[in-house]
This record gives C-alpha cells, sequence and structure tokens, in this order.
C-alpha cells in the first residue's frame, strides 16, 4: 500500500495527474469507500486492502470529463470494465493514468458474519502483503481466524486471471483464485424444471427492495438515464407494488448488459438483500459462449461482441428456441 | 387529441361472413379520439375511397384506420386516398381484419372480439402517429446479376438491349451454367449447346454487358437504387488480355488427374483448364490445388509453351466494388448429394449415375465421347432402369420434400434418346407419378411411351443391389400390378432432386433477401410479385427462387429484366420516411447502434447539447436517413431506448400492446 501512496504523491506533485482515484478507509475496519484524492496530504486516508472489492472503472465515466488526469487504481478484474467502457467510447483512456493494483482476492464481511464473527475491531491479514491465507478478528468477544479463502467474494472464487488487460503500470502481486467452476451455478439452475426455475428466481427477486444499487454500481449500466428513470418509457414510475414488476426490473436489466456484462461480480457484493445477481448475467456469458464461442467482454476494445455482430457461423434462431 | 375516422371494410363476404362488421363500428366509435366510424362493402372500391374522402373533409379527420385486409394488399391504396383528401399518408394504420382475423377463424362471435382487439390497437397507434414526409434517393442506372447461367445470361440481355449497363458475376470459369453441361433440350430435343453458345457469344460481345467469371460477390451494402457491391475476381493466373485461347497450356500439362467439375467427375482434366470446349471467355485458369508448379514451385511448362505470355503465376484475387441500381439474383441449382440413400448403391457402382452424370455420357464432349457405356467396363449396356423421384417428394427428412419439376421431363428424353439410338437397349423407369403439364409436354412423354417402347412402372425402387458379375440387381414393385419386381440392369440412372446451390444461403444474407426452408429465395408475392424479393431492389431469375425448366426460367427471367428496368428507368425513389432517430439527450454515443446497423446508416457527431440545463460536448448518434431503411435493429439495440422508428416508436407498439391486452 505505501508504494502505491508514494507513487500517488509523486504522480500529484508532478503535476501529471489531477486526481488520484482509490480508496478510503470507512468507518468500520471493513468498509473502505472509493475516494479521489486531490492533493498529496490527503493521501494520508488512502488505504488499499483485501476490503476494497468496488470496481472503480464506473468512476471514470465522470472523471473523463474533468480537467486533467485521473490516477486509478484498478484491480485485474476491474480492468476488463475499463476496457468495456472505452470500446463504447464511455471513458477517455487519454484521462485517466492507470495503476494496476495487486489482487490476492476480495473479501466479503458477510460471510465472515455468517461464519458466527461479530463485534469486530480491527482486522489483520487482509493488507495483501503476504499470500493471504488466514484472516485474524479482534473481536469484543476475543481473537478469531478463518481461512482467507472462505471470506472470499464469490467472484473471486472464479477469478478471470491476475492479469491487468489494460494499465500504464503495475503495483503489486496478484494471484490467481479460483477454485471453482464459473457456471457451476447456472448449471445447477439450468437443470431445474421451469416451476423450479421460476420458483427460485420468485423467492430470489422477491427480496428486491429496489434500492437501485446494483444498477448504480454496474459499469455496463452506465446509460446517462436509465430507462427506468426516463419518463420517456412505461417502466418509469413503476413503484415496487407488484411481484410482475421486480422480477422485470432485473430481467430487462440483465437483458440490457448482455454482451457487455464482464462478470464483475459488482451487482451481487452490493445487494443489501443478498440476491445472487450476478447468475442472470451469467447465464447470458454461459449462452454466449456456447452459441458463439468463448467471449469475454472487456478483453479488448475493439473487438464485435457476438450480440451485436453476424457472422454465417452463428447458430440460427430455432437452435437457440430448442435449447431455452 | 386526434380525430380518428374508423372504416370498416366488409370485403364481401371475406370479411363480413365471419365478423360483425356492424359491431365492429359500434365498438370502434367507443374508442379514445375516434370520432367517425362507418363500414362498407368494398372500401378499396372508388365509392370506398370516396367514403373515405368525404369523412376526412367533413368531419376534419387527423387520422383514420382502415380495417380491412393486409397491408400489404392495400395499405398504399388508402394512403393514396388520405393524401389526395389531404391527409398525412403516414396518418393511416390498417388492422389486418381478413387474413390476421376473418380467413383464420370460424366462430363469429370469437372473430368479432378479435376485430374489434385489432381496430383498438390500430387506433391505440394512430393516436400517437405524426406526420411524415418520405425523402428522395437516386438511382444508379447499372444492374448486377449474380449469376451466368441461362437465367443470368437471359436476364442480362434483356437489361442490356433496354440500354442499361449489366454485369454478370458467375463463380466458374465460364458462363453458361448448368444449360451448358445438358446434351439435349426438352421437348424439341434440339441440342443444347447450339442454342446456348449463340447466348453466351451475344452476352460476351453486347458492348452494355460486363462479365466478371471465376468471381464472386463478397459484400453488398446500400439499397434499392443505391447498392454497393464488392466482387471478388479469384486469380486465374492467366491474363485474360493475352490470352489467345489456344489450347496449348492444356495440353502440355502434365498434372492431369484433377476431376473435371464440368464432366461432374467422370473424367479428369488439366491443372491449367477451360471447363469446356464453348466456355466464355476462353481463357484458362489454373486450380492451385493441382498445379505443379504452385504447389513445388517446380514446372512452369504452361508458362513456357504459351506463346501470348499469358500464364502468370503471381497474379492476385483483385476486389471490384461497384455501384447498382438494381440486382438480380440468378444463382441456380445443383443436383442433392446422395449420402442418404444408399440403397441405390450410388457410391458402391460406378453404373448408378444421376440423370446430369447421363447428360455428360450422351454428350459428345463428354467423358465417353457420346457413346452409351457403363463406367465401370466400357462395355455397352443392354437394360437401362431410371429411378424417378430420388430426394424429391420424399416424406422424410432424407430428401425434399418439393417436386424437382424436370424429371419427369428430361427421363422421357433419355429414355426417348437411348431407344432411338441403341434400339437393341431395353429402358424402364420406375416412377411415382408422370407429370408433364406444359406445351407439348405430355405428348413428348406419350411418345415415349407409345413411339419408342420405353417400359413406364408405377412403383419405387426400394433397393438396387451390385452383384458380382457386374449386373446391378434392381428391387422394386409394380403398384398396379401389385407385385415385386426383380430386374437386372446394366446402368442405373437416378432423377436427382435439384436444390438451390449452397452458396444462396450467404447471398441472401448479403441481400437481406429472404430464404425458404429448402433455401429457395422467397418472393414478395406468390402470385403477383412473382420475380421480386421482399427486399426493395433485388430481383429473382431462374431455379434460385425455386425449381423449373429452361423455358420457364427464360421466361422469369425476362420478366425480372423488366421489373429491374422498371426501377432503373427512374430518376429519383421516393424513402421511407419511417427510418430511425436518436434522442440527444438519451444516447450514450456508445456505437452499438452503428454495430447493428446493416445499412452503414448511423455515424456519431461530437455535439454540444442542453441536458436540462448541463451544457455538455457528447458523441451522439446521427442517422441518415437516406440509407436508413427503418429495420429497427438498432431500436432494441441500443441499450438507453435513445433510438426510435419514426412511425413504429416504441411508445407507439407499446401503445399496441397495451391496447390489445386491455
Amino acid at each position: 500500500m505505501q508504494e502505491l501512496i508514494n507513487r500517488a504523491k509523486e504522480l500529484l506533485e508532478s503535476g501529471e495527474v489531477a486526481r488520484v482515484l482509490g480508496w478510503k478507509a470507512g468507518d468500520l475496519p471493513y468498509n473502505p469507500e472509493p475516494a479521489y484524492f486531490e492533493k498529496a496530504e490527503d493521501l494520508k486516508d488512502f488505504v488499499y486492502n483485501g476490503f476494497c472489492g468496488a470496481n472503480l472503472s464506473k468512476y471514470m465515466i465522470e472523471a473523463s470529463k474533468l480537467e486533467g488526469k485521473t490516477m486509478v487504481c484498478l484491480k485485474p478484474c476491474d480492468t476488463y470494465s475499463f476496457n468495456q467502457l472505452i470500446k463504447e467510447h464511455r471513458v477517455d483512456r487519454e484521462k485517466a493514468y492507470i495503476v494496476g493494483v495487486g489482487c490476492k482476492g476480495k473479501l466479503d464481511i458477510e460471510k465472515a458474519k455468517k461464519l458466527g464473527i461479530k463485534g469486530i475491531e480491527s482486522v489483520s491479514g487482509a493488507e495483501m502483503t503476504d499470500d493471504c491465507d488466514t484472516l485474524t478478528f479482534q473481536t469484543i468477544y476475543g481473537e478469531k481466524s478463518v481461512a482467507y479463502a472462505d471470506v472470499m467474494l464469490e467472484r473471486c472464487h472464479v477469478c478471470k486471471g491476475k492479469e491487468h488487460q489494460v494499465y500504464d503500470e503495475i503495483i503489486g502481486e496478484s494471484k490467481d483464485t479460483k477454485d471453482a467452476e464459473r457456471f457451476a451455478e447456472v448449471e445447477k439452475i439450468e437443470a431445474m424444471s421451469p416451476e423450479e426455475k421460476f420458483a427460485y428466481f420468485q423467492s430470489e427477486l422477491s427480496k428486491c427492495i429496489r434500492c437501485n444499487a446494483c444498477r448504480n454500481v454496474c459499469p455496463a449500466c452506465s446509460c446517462r438515464k436509465c430507462v427506468f428513470d426516463s419518463t420517456k418509457f412505461d417502466s418509469a414510475q413503476k413503484a415496487n407494488v407488484d411481484s410482475f414488476e421486480e422480477k422485470m426490473f432485473h430481467v430487462i436489466r440483465a437483458f440490457h448488459v448482455a454482451g457487455r456484462c464482464t462478470d464483475c461480480g459488482e451487482c451481487s457484493r452490493v445487494c443489501p438483500q443478498g440476491i445472487p445477481l450476478h447468475l442472470f448475467n451469467r447465464k447470458f456469458i454461459k449462452d454466449i459462449n456456447e452459441f458463439y464461442g468463448e467471449y469475454q467482454a472487456g478483453e479488448d476494445t475493439d473487438s464485435r461482441a457476438p450480440l451485436t455482430n453476424y457472422t454465417f457461423e452463428d447458430v440460427e434462431p430455432s437452435i437457440v428456441t430448442e435449447r431455452g | 387529441m386526434q380525430r380518428i375516422g374508423v372504416f370498416v371494410c366488409h370485403c364481401g363476404s371475406n370479411i363480413a361472413a365471419t365478423v360483425d362488421v356492424k359491431k365492429v363500428v359500434e365498438m370502434a366509435a367507443k374508442e379514445p379520439g375516434v370520432v367517425h366510424a362507418e363500414d362498407y362493402q368494398y372500401m378499396c372500391s372508388e365509392a370506398g375511397q370516396a367514403k373515405i374522402a368525404a369523412a376526412i373533409k367533413e368531419k376534419n379527420l387527423t387520422g383514420i384506420v382502415v380495417c380491412s385486409c393486409s397491408p400489404r394488399m392495400h395499405e398504399n391504396t388508402f394512403r393514396g386516398a388520405a393524401e389526395r383528401a389531404g391527409l398525412n399518408p403516414y396518418m393511416v394504420e390498417i388492422a389486418n381484419i381478413r387474413e390476421h382475423c376473418s380467413w383464420i377463424h370460424k366462430d363469429v362471435e370469437e372473430a368479432t372480439k378479435k376485430a374489434v382487439i385489432l381496430a383498438r390497437a390500430a387506433i391505440a397507434k394512430v393516436n400517437l402517429n405524426t406526420p411524415l414526409k418520405p425523402g428522395e434517393s437516386r438511382v444508379t442506372k447499372r444492374a448486377l446479376v449474380i449469376g451466368g447461367g441461362i437465367a443470368g445470361i437471359q436476364t442480362a440481355l434483356d437489361i442490356a438491349d433496354a440500354g442499361y449497363e449489366v454485369d454478370i458475376v458467375e463463380k466458374t470459369p465460364s458462363i453458361g451454367g448448368r444449360m451448358s453441361q445438358l446434351d439435349k433440350t426438352f421437348p424439341t430435343l434440339d441440342c443444347s449447346a447450339c442454342i446456348l453458345t449463340p447466348k453466351m457469344v451475344e452476352a460476351a460481345a453486347h458492348e452494355k454487358i460486363t462479365i466478371y467469371t471465376y468471381s464472386e460477390v463478397e459484400k453488398v451494402s446500400g439499397f434499392v437504387g443505391d447498392f454497393t457491391v464488392d466482387i471478388k475476381k479469384k486469380a486465374r493466373y492467366v491474363d485474360a488480355n493475352k490470352c489467345t485461347g489456344c489450347g496449348v497450356c492444356q495440353e502440355k500439362c502434365p498434372s492431369k488427374k484433377s476431376l473435371s467439375e464440368f464432366n461432374r467427375g467422370l473424367n479428369t482434366r488439366s491443372a491449367i483448364y477451360t471447363p469446356f470446349a464453348q466456355a466464355i471467355p476462353n481463357v484458362p485458369v489454373i486450380d492451385t490445388e493441382a498445379c505443379i508448379k504452385m504447389k513445388t514451385g517446380k514446372c512452369g511448362i504452361c508458362s513456357k509453351v504459351c506463346q501470348a505470355g499469358a500464364v502468370d503465376y503471381e497474379q492476385k484475387d483483385e476486389i471490384i466494388t461497384e455501384k447498382y441500381g438494381a440486382i438480380v439474383v440468378a444463382t441456380g441449382f445443383d443436383t442433392i448429394k446422395l449420402d442418404n440413400y444408399d440403397e441405390y448403391a450410388y457410391n458402391q457402382s460406378k453404373d448408378v449415375i444421376t440423370s446430369l452424370e447421363l447428360e455428360r455420357v450422351m454428350n459428345a464432349a463428354g467423358p465417353t465421347k457420346g457413346h452409351l457405356e457403363r463406367l465401370s467396363d466400357g462395355k455397352h449396356p443392354k437394360e437401362m432402369v431410371f429411378i424417378q423421384c430420388v430426394g424429391s417428394r420424399c416424406a422424410d427428412n432424407r430428401g425434399k420434400s418439393y417436386c424437382s419439376k424436370i424429371c419427369c421431363m428430361y427421363t422421357a428424353k433419355h429414355a426417348m434418346l437411348i431407344r432411338d439410338k441403341y434400339p437393341d437397349v431395353n429402358v424402364t423407369v420406375f416412377y411415382i407419378d408422370v407429370r408433364t403439364p406444359g406445351k407439348n409436354f405430355d405428348e413428348f412423354y406419350r411418345r415415349a411411351v407409345e413411339d419408342y417402347g420405353v417400359n413406364y412402372i408405377k412403383g419405387q425402387v426400394g433397393k438396387v443391389i451390385p452383384q458380382p458379375d457386374g449386373k446391378l440387381l434392381v428391387q422394386g414393385v409394380d403398384l398396379l400390378d401389385n407385385k415385386q419386381i426383380l430386374k437386372e440392369a446394366d446402368m442405373v440412372v437416378l432423377a436427382t432432386a435439384i436444390e438451390p446451390n449452397p452458396d444462396v444461403r450467404k447471398i441472401a444474407t448479403m441481400l437481406t433477401a429472404s430464404i425458404d426452408t429448402n433455401n429457395f429465395l422467397t418472393e414478395s408475392h406468390a402470385k403477383l410479385r412473382p420475380v421480386e424479393s421482399p427486399t426493395a431492389g433485388v430481383f429473382l431469375s431462374g431455379v434460385c427462387q425455386g425449381p423449373k425448366d429452361i423455358p420457364e426460367t427464360v421466361a422469369q427471367a425476362g420478366a425480372a429484366a423488366v421489373k429491374a428496368i422498371g426501377l432503373l428507368a427512374k430518376d429519383k425513389l421516393l424513402t421511407n420516411p419511417c427510418t430511425a432517430k436518436a434522442d440527444e439527450l438519451l444516447c450514450n454515443g456508445c456505437s452499438t447502434c452503428a454495430n447493428v446497423c446493416p445499412y452503414g446508416a448511423i455515424s456519431y457527431e461530437e455535439k454540444e447539447v442542453n441536458d436540462h440545463g448541463i451544457r455538455e460536448t457528447r458523441r451522439i448518434a446521427v442517422v441518415n436517413s437516406a440509407l436508413c431503411q427503418g429495420c429497427g435493429a438498432c431500436t432494441v439495440a441500443c441499450p438507453s431506448g435513445a433510438m426510435d422508428l419514426q412511425g413504429f416508436s416504441n411508445r407507439q407498439i407499446i401503445a399496441e400492446v397495451d391496447a390489445i391486452c386491455r
């Protein structure tokens, strides 16, 4: 972290960047939040640790409009989102100084809580300096240690790899934390009967309180005006009054980001109700892979995405219909 | 608020027999915005149109809904009537209560209910319609014909004779197509080459016709009147300007083992070759896969013997980009592969051949110099069996469901020619039905039976079994006699089903022209627009549209030419005003719409916008309305809903759906 702060200081002082986009400590030991730093002395609040899950690439949409360059800290998986935003002309590559920050898996405090860890006063082992094997919590009930991997975000178990897809320099080591099949959960749902599927999504989606956190955090949901906020469409103004509407919100959102979603997992990370929203997107990704060949959104900035392209090898619609 | 008039047509009894039209009038009158509703026996008649005009004027209507037949039938009629009465033609909506309702339902109560709903949806839409004005686009006075068989040649000649430039693109090294492979033609038995060659020569010599052989269409963009086409001219490795067509290179070429495409693989050709003697152009091509020079770098004999110095091993493929006002597809057909028909032993015995192969066997320039002989041992056959409908009229999925149409006639032709030339050969034909409608066709078939003694057996063949002595045991059935037949034959000829040239799928996709499940190109209207593709500016000629014989093909080729000429004769075309438009304040500038646009109609501008007081420069999609065809692909791809189609806006369509679900 110190190396990162030093470099940020240098860049700010030399005037090469006008601001630094990173994280600062939150009010609890495990909830750092995205933050801008415009002066070198402000960097004393800068943090980077295992709890810095937030994908900062979406902030660059607004930062691209500001004067001067922004130094932005992107983890390997965040760089996919950034590339995708370049492809969609939503961020300006020239306005970003990308520091690829090391990542050895990010943490999900809810998982720790589920393991019975409560009254957390401080955490050690999340500094990303070592191998990130053990996480130790000082709690009001005493010290508790857990395996780091047991508290990792779901998305880190299906890690896309330790390589940054776009960067100006890299600071810190990364580790591929993949230890699960990416589509295992999707396959489980695919195996359900239509009735079971409906019941499953009904029960998950009925938890939705329409806080819009998933949409607001999603780098693919970058529309200037969301259809759900616009008076131009009948989808606006609808309160969460019936079960139909809440389903439609997530289904429409999944369609809107289909083929553009990099599977960054932010939607599920921020959902206060713990809905596994990423499953919708991952189903689309799985289908795209199967129908059109392996495709990872954000791997590059200029290829034609399968859903907005046509080749003679494309599957016939009837095959898609048959498969469901 | 609109002032809407609703006009319900009886269409004689077509609608009125199944739909209670009075009830539709009564219900429509209650819809929001409707100030006038009436019914009439024939709305499309002059009197019906007069009623519409009168109501528009008297009631100051701002929009009308006509509940009648399909808009494909009479939308233009009613738009015209509205325009003459002073109403913008795009304020007219059609509720299709005939094809979508009365024709497909029997129950009057149910059908009436549905008709009311369809009317309601159209009224909901017209409430949101806005007047639109068509633009104009230019017409490039040049036509492209894809395919250089008899269909393509005839179309090109007719267009060229009318004074317009025509380009023919032919995939193979020569024009001529399937007809050039035929020996004789029914029902007159004149030599195919004798009647085709003059046409080929005429096309080649015509000052208005340019022929690109050994070439393929690579890319098509644009729209009716203004297509831009990339043509890939494959390298021949022979300079057409220098080559004299002397043929020495082909004689001296040491690589002579490639199967001759022209002779259907029944004999071989050299690596440098012209497909047949009358080929146009009479310029050989080098088959790079067979050429020793190309494969090993050593040889070069053709180059050494060429007096004209025409051989050029360095020649490259060339892309020619040309603009066209009209495109005619004439891609023709091939016979189906017989892999699904192992029972006929086609792949096991050289003496089981397709009819097209028999054409080559009978032809003086063919593999046997025109002598009828078994391909296995060169012996003269005594017993010949013809099997009809191999892959045609097929009930299972092995072959084609349709009748290939030409087989009954060419088999009668083959049978007659064989009996005439070799009276010692017995000819038996197994058939399901003999179908010979056409001028002088049935007489032709009768002649085969009555004058030439061809033995026709109604029934199918179950199996052809090659015997150790080289004979073929044909196991069939005689349905009229109700008995099994076992017959020894020396040769078996399969009347193999024809199918559209497989390349047509690629071409149809490039042209956005629709094809049916059998890969035949779809005509715009089965009866009234048989040579037009539903895609404006694209016309159909020959078997690519459906099975047909030479006279029919030539007739259709002429018809396609006339339609193309009708288009080329215009200086300007009115463009459809139902084009896409981006809402500047909603557009993200993400390029998704431009990626999906098949017409290249969308570009981007850095534009200053005022978004509720926020002034900023944004990347915004701009639609070129002259290029936009209103397909709507962008409107569904746009994630923010900024793209909308004028005349078919998202709100209008949702309003229709809401009206239906109400």
